[in-house]
């Protein structure tokens, strides 16, 4: 009998990893099947679903003013954003015209809830690639804005601050001063990570030149925010489609440039995330310097009735480009809830990138991703 | 561009209808294919980017809707494309065009059972692959076991 094996058939030289989906890396309960070849990556397959929660069918048994905790938990480390895009949708389905306050208290706290947000980034890609001391850096100076965030509404993580029409608490005085306080501290802050991250020789030889993503690739899968911008598209919808009043304050939209390698490789989507909260300080500061009077209550409807209709609302969030498609048949109810959510199809274009690649630079392509399970299983 | 001068591109297209109270097309299902390829390629359209897919209810899972919302970040305008079907047929995928709508469809089809017909590997994504139903779908009804395990139904103890 003839024991060889025919190698077009089997493939003797590959094996199938399973990456997850308990596993520190993947940050969250994330599978992969990693197609190997030795060291090599010759196909990977995301598996994801382990944390759906059924969010869209909730919505359907829940009028609009419960919907917002819900969509707090889709994105847990920026609930804000999550909050902001959910309400914009839904005044945009009621029509209705929002105090000046309220709109900067909202530019504000969401651009607090960015340099939160891209801390964890930054922290837990050092963490992949082997650098332990900025992940305890950052993960500090977030304590701060969740202290802040904290004073402002009780809430550490899922903060149900933003409503339909309104925010729930109004700021303070102390508030403006302690996020001042912050922003002068947090300024000298990025300069220490620039030493200690950006330009250090061993994390540019991991992250420079690795997972290249071309902007058409990109594009095509659809990725967007921080990770699409590293690969040089000038796409950010606060400068594109200004939504809030986003159009009021003065700042740049950073992509990548390729200073350590190609454009559009790891170390670029990590320097546009770092960037961007230099340019969120710079919002902030404007947005507080000019900061009006008002009632923050005073358009938040009694009861949330729209007519009948479809709208779809985007925003951008710190991982990209959330849509949020609502279905109105005029009841308090929605007909029909759907989130388009960034970091599910950021991660659809790992299997496309990551191929090639050792496992070891998967790690960091997927870091480099920044994705939140959460909002991706919904 | 506006809703109607994109519309004024592929009028000449079979089944495409514009709806100007709403700002949306409505396509059927069979010339689909052929409207995307414009908005593709047709350099005055030039959507590079399909942000999302929904599938509509009817009400009553008979008639559905899938929704296509695209975007153009060169010329930065954006349309709503309409395909309604019955149930049980089948809407072409736009997955050889747009990668985004590889995951979409999955998403579509586990939640509210659309076929889309060319799609490289239609599977459920977010519920295990031997899940029954769609949950979805206005007429879905929760079963009473899952691998043995019983479904609680009584709302009483969370409400």
């Amino acid at each position: 009998m003839d024991t060889t094996l025919d190698k077009s058939i089997v493939n003797i030289d590959e094996m199938v990893l399973n990456m997850g989906p308990q596993h520190p890396s993947t940050h969250g309960v994330l599978r992969l099947k990693i197609h190997t070849d030795g060291e090599v990556v010759s196909k990977i397959e995301p598996v994801i679903g382990y944390l759906h929660r059924c969010f869209e069918k909730h919505c359907e048994n829940l009028s609009y003013e419960q919907i917002v905790p819900f969509a707090d938990r889709c994105d847990y480390l920026a609930s804000m954003h999550m909050d902001h895009a959910y309400s914009i949708a839904v005044e945009k389905l009621l029509d209705i015209e929002l105090p000046e306050r309220v709109e900067y208290i909202r530019v504000i706290v969401a651009e607090l809830q960015r340099i939160a947000s891209h801390l964890v980034a930054i922290g837990t890609f050092g963490l992949d690639v082997g650098a332990i001391t900025p992940f305890t850096w950052t993960i500090r100076d977030r304590e701060r804005v969740l202290d802040l965030f904290e004073a402002l509404c009780g809430a550490r993580l899922l903060y149900n601050y933003i409503w339909p029409g309104g925010v729930s608490h109004d700021l303070s005085p102390k508030f403006i001063q302690r996020t001042q306080e912050f922003l002068d501290y947090f300024e000298t802050q990025i300069f220490e990570y620039n030493e200690l991250l950006t330009g250090n020789k061993i994390f540019i030889e991991r992250t420079a030149d690795v997972g290249v993503m071309p902007a058409d690739v990109g594009m095509n899968f659809g990725v967007t925010g921080p990770s699409l911008r590293g690969s040089g598209v000038d796409y950010d919808l606060r400068k594109t489609e200004p939504y809030s009043i986003y159009n009021k304050f003065d700042f740049n939209v950073p992509v990548g440039e390729g200073k350590m390698g190609t454009v559009g490789d790891c170390w670029d989507r990590y320097w546009v995330r770092m960037v961007e909260m230099e340019e969120s300080i710079k919002i902030i500061r404007q947005a507080m310097a000019s900061l009006p009077d008002g009632d923050v209550h005073a358009a938040m409807p009694k009861k949330i009735r729209p007519t009948k209709g479809n709208v779809y609302s985007r925003y951008e969030s710190a991982r990209g480009d959330v849509g949020i498609y609502i279905q109105s048949n005029g009841k308090n109810i929605p007909l029909r809830l759907k989130m388009r959510s960034p970091a599910f199809c950021n991660l659809s274009v790992l299997g496309e990138i990551g191929e090639g690649w050792m496992i070891s630079d998967v790690i960091t392509i997927l870091g480099s991703l920044d994705i939140v399970l959460g909002e991706i299983d919904r | 561009m506006g809703s109607k001068q994109i519309f004024e591109v592929i009028s000449s297209i079979k089944g495409v209808d514009l709806n100007l109270e709403s700002e949306f097309i409505s396509v059927s299902s069979v010339s689909l294919l052929e409207v995307a390829e414009k908005f593709k390629n047709d350099t005055t359209l030039d959507f590079d980017f399909l942000m999302c897919i929904t599938a509509l209810d009817d009400g009553n899972s008979k008639i559905f809707t899938v929704v296509y919302n695209f975007h153009s970040n060169k010329n930065n305008h954006s349309i709503e494309v309409r395909v309604s079907i019955t149930d049980g047929e089948d809407v072409p995928s736009l997955a050889g065009i747009w990668k985004t709508a590889d995951w979409h469809e999955r998403e579509a089809y586990d939640m509210m059972g659309i076929n889309f017909s060319g799609h490289p590997e239609l599977k459920r994504i977010l519920l295990p692959e031997d899940w029954e139903g769609f949950p979805l779908r206005k007429n879905y009804e929760v079963a009473d076991y899952y691998h043995g395990v019983p479904i609680p139904k009584d709302k009483s103890y969370w409400e």
